[in-house]
């Protein structure tokens, strides 16, 4: 009772990175929180699951598994949730902020009348004090977010319904095995008990997902463009560049809403979080909501015809230059030394 | 037969253009400096409606937003492209609405009116980026949801097909009407204005408009039934107040911060070959490259 549950998503047997990511940060709250980490895995053919969960810390893993649990619908696993979290009581739900979690999230928090809070970036536990009511809660998840396009950081809290439910983008938090051996327990579910026949009713029926071929997450060094770029055309100049160092191109959110590159290359509060080695941000200003996907980064060079860009503020090297101009010449000399 | 379709719909400031002016000199959002646009994605769903409108006889496409008297500026603005009209959900008994809140707000003003055979919106709105809304709405409603959609690709026998687009890959899924369909912005774009719609549609209001134009209209708007935009207030609707505003937010805003980056000491280059292949060395000799 009052644990912390994870809801993991699985394709192919294979649980999600941003579950896994979840795991760990979820063991780390039920630390501070004393309670347990559980976790929920829906699906079919999920034999493989618990081998997979427990080296995080996972003490107990509900097993829906359920032909027509796969491929993922909305209702069945919703209603699955529902019921589960009606007996189990969890204190804190977390899922990941995919195109699941943010289809499930908000339907399983409606039925539960229990707050949820989309994308947070960072997951903390304090107090909060309600002044109107007089009343001092503890042990609360302050579910923390960045809101108004990234220009300010909120902290959410929810002081009466349980469960706190929150979502997590992919990336955001670290993923960490806590002991190779570790043994939890597997909790199977009668499916019928928590999922009527009448959930069905949405079917899939054609399903095409690749597995993604871009790793800018895992690229160790990122040349990232924005609008000041210019065209599509001079995105090329990056992916010379990206070539030539071992890397991968990135985007900005104004340069994937002007064309210049794809959606799944975007940096940023709405893109991918990074922490490269080495981030090159190209015609980038340096709006918040970019900066705050990438401001990990261990070296960053900014390169703008702008001497006073935002992003200036966070670089470790500003060159005042065009991306035509500096970037052939970052090429030429690398090319020139390096053995 | 009818078949009716209702678009659900926010105003929305322009977080994606936050320029230099909007911010403040203390480092907060100077609100006021951002112009209120069309949530973008509500614009994708609404073209797909519109779509469906030309493909089905009888159909009509509503617009219900939730907002300010002001917000009435988007629901013309769907007139000028296409809708047949729409419904404001105003006061101030709504404010403090989390999406929980919205979403139960919306539902009700659902519920009044009446046989909805479909309804979309934008997958999510651009100054919450939360895409909880839909889902929810779908919830209160009791209706089943498919979200990230990015076209319709059929609607026929009670059924909707519909094509998703997700982070990797595509569905395309079947289900029963009535529906709640968020639409992607990959989706395709919404048509512009129509040049004889924003014509007849330019003098559309709600009830609060005419009577801030101080003039007796009257007649007018009787005669032109399709320019009245319904307004509804709180007791408009069928409701329980506990989940209406801040009561019936289960979320609460412990904080807020503005967002400031530490400034670092950089070195700055200018594009100069000498300075260029200096970094370049640098960075071989730290290893950061190579």
């Amino acid at each position: 009772m009052n644990n912390i549950f994870v809801y993991l998503e699985i394709e192919d047997g294979i649980v999600g990175d941003v579950s896994l990511e979840l795991l760990t940060k979820g063991r780390s709250l039920a630390k501070q929180l004393n309670c347990k980490l559980e976790a929920v895995a829906a699906g079919y053919k999920l034999d493989g699951i618990g081998e997979q969960v427990f080296p995080y810390g996972v003490e107990v893993l509900h097993l829906a598994d359920d032909k027509r649990l796969a491929p993922y619908t909305s209702l069945p696993h919703t209603s699955l949730l529902v019921n589960l979290f009606k007996e189990e009581k969890p204190q804190i739900a977390l899922m990941g902020a995919t195109s699941i979690g943010r289809d499930l999230g908000p339907r399983v928090s409606s039925a539960l009348f229990s707050g949820l809070t989309a994308d947070c970036t960072s997951l903390e536990v304090g107090t909060y004090e309600d002044k109107k009511a007089g009343k001092v809660y503890e042990n609360l998840l302050y579910q923390i977010r960045p809101a108004f396009g990234g220009n300010i950081v909120a902290t959410i809290v929810n002081p009466d319904c349980r469960p706190q439910m929150a979502t997590v983008r992919e990336g955001v938090m670290k993923k960490e095995i806590k002991d190779p051996k570790f043994a939890g327990k597997t909790r199977k579910l009668e499916v019928p008990k928590y999922v009527a026949d009448t959930d069905f009713v949405v079917e899939v029926i054609e399903r095409h997902m690749e597995k993604s071929k871009l790793n800018i997450k895992g690229s160790p060094i990122i040349v990232s463009g924005g609008y000041g770029v210019g065209s599509a055309d001079n995105f090329k100049l990056l992916h010379e560049l990206a070539a030539t160092l071992g890397g991968e191109v990135g985007a900005s959110r104004a340069a994937v809403d002007a064309g210049f590159s794809e959606h799944e290359r975007q940096i940023g509060q709405t893109g991918t979080t990074v922490r490269p080695k080495l981030y090159i941000a190209c015609g980038i200003s340096g709006q918040i909501q970019h900066i705050a996907g990438m401001q990990e980064s261990a070296m960053i060079i900014a390169i703008n015809s702008d001497p006073k860009a935002p992003i200036n503020q966070i670089a470790d090297y500003v060159i005042t230059g065009t991306v035509e101009d500096v970037l052939p010449k970052m090429i030429k000399y690398y090319k020139k030394n390096s053995k | 037969m009818s078949f009716n379709i209702v678009v659900l719909a926010k105003q929305v400031p322009d977080t994606r253009n936050v320029g230099k002016d909007a911010m403040k000199a203390d480092g907060t959002v100077n609100r006021a400096a951002l112009p209120a646009i069309y949530n973008p994605e509500d614009l994708n769903a609404l073209e797909q409606a519109l779509r469906l409108k030309s493909k089905i006889e009888g159909a009509t496409v509503h617009i219900l937003t939730m907002g300010p008297a002001r917000a009435a500026e988007i629901i013309r603005e769907s007139m000028y492209r296409g809708a047949d009209g729409g419904y404001l959900l105003s006061g101030r008994e709504f404010a403090g609405s989390d999406t929980l809140a919205t979403s139960y707000a919306l539902a009700c003003a659902i519920r009044k009116i009446g046989k909805v055979d479909l309804i979309v919106c934008g997958r999510q709105a651009i100054d919450g980026d939360t895409a909880q809304v839909g889902p929810q709405v779908a919830e209160k409603l009791g209706l089943p949801q498919i979200t990230y959609a990015e076209e319709i690709l059929d609607l026929s026998k009670n059924k909707i097909t519909v094509k998703r687009r997700l982070e990797r890959g595509v569905e395309v899924v079947k289900g029963p009407l009535p529906m709640v369909v968020t639409v992607n912005g990959s989706a395709a774009e919404c048509r512009p204005r129509h040049a004889k719609l924003t014509m007849k549609y330019k003098r559309a209001a709600t009830a609060t408009e005419k009577q801030e134009s101080g003039n007796d209209y009257t007649d007018f708007y009787d005669s032109r039934p399709y320019l009245n935009i319904t307004e509804w207030g709180v007791s408009d609707i069928e409701h329980d107040i506990q989940w209406l505003g801040l009561t019936g937010s289960p979320t609460k805003v412990k904080q807020i911060e503005n967002v400031v980056f530490t400034a670092k000491e950089s070195k700055r280059l200018t594009a100069s070959d000498v300075e260029i292949e200096d970094l370049m060395k640098e960075l071989i000799a730290n290893h950061t490259i190579g």
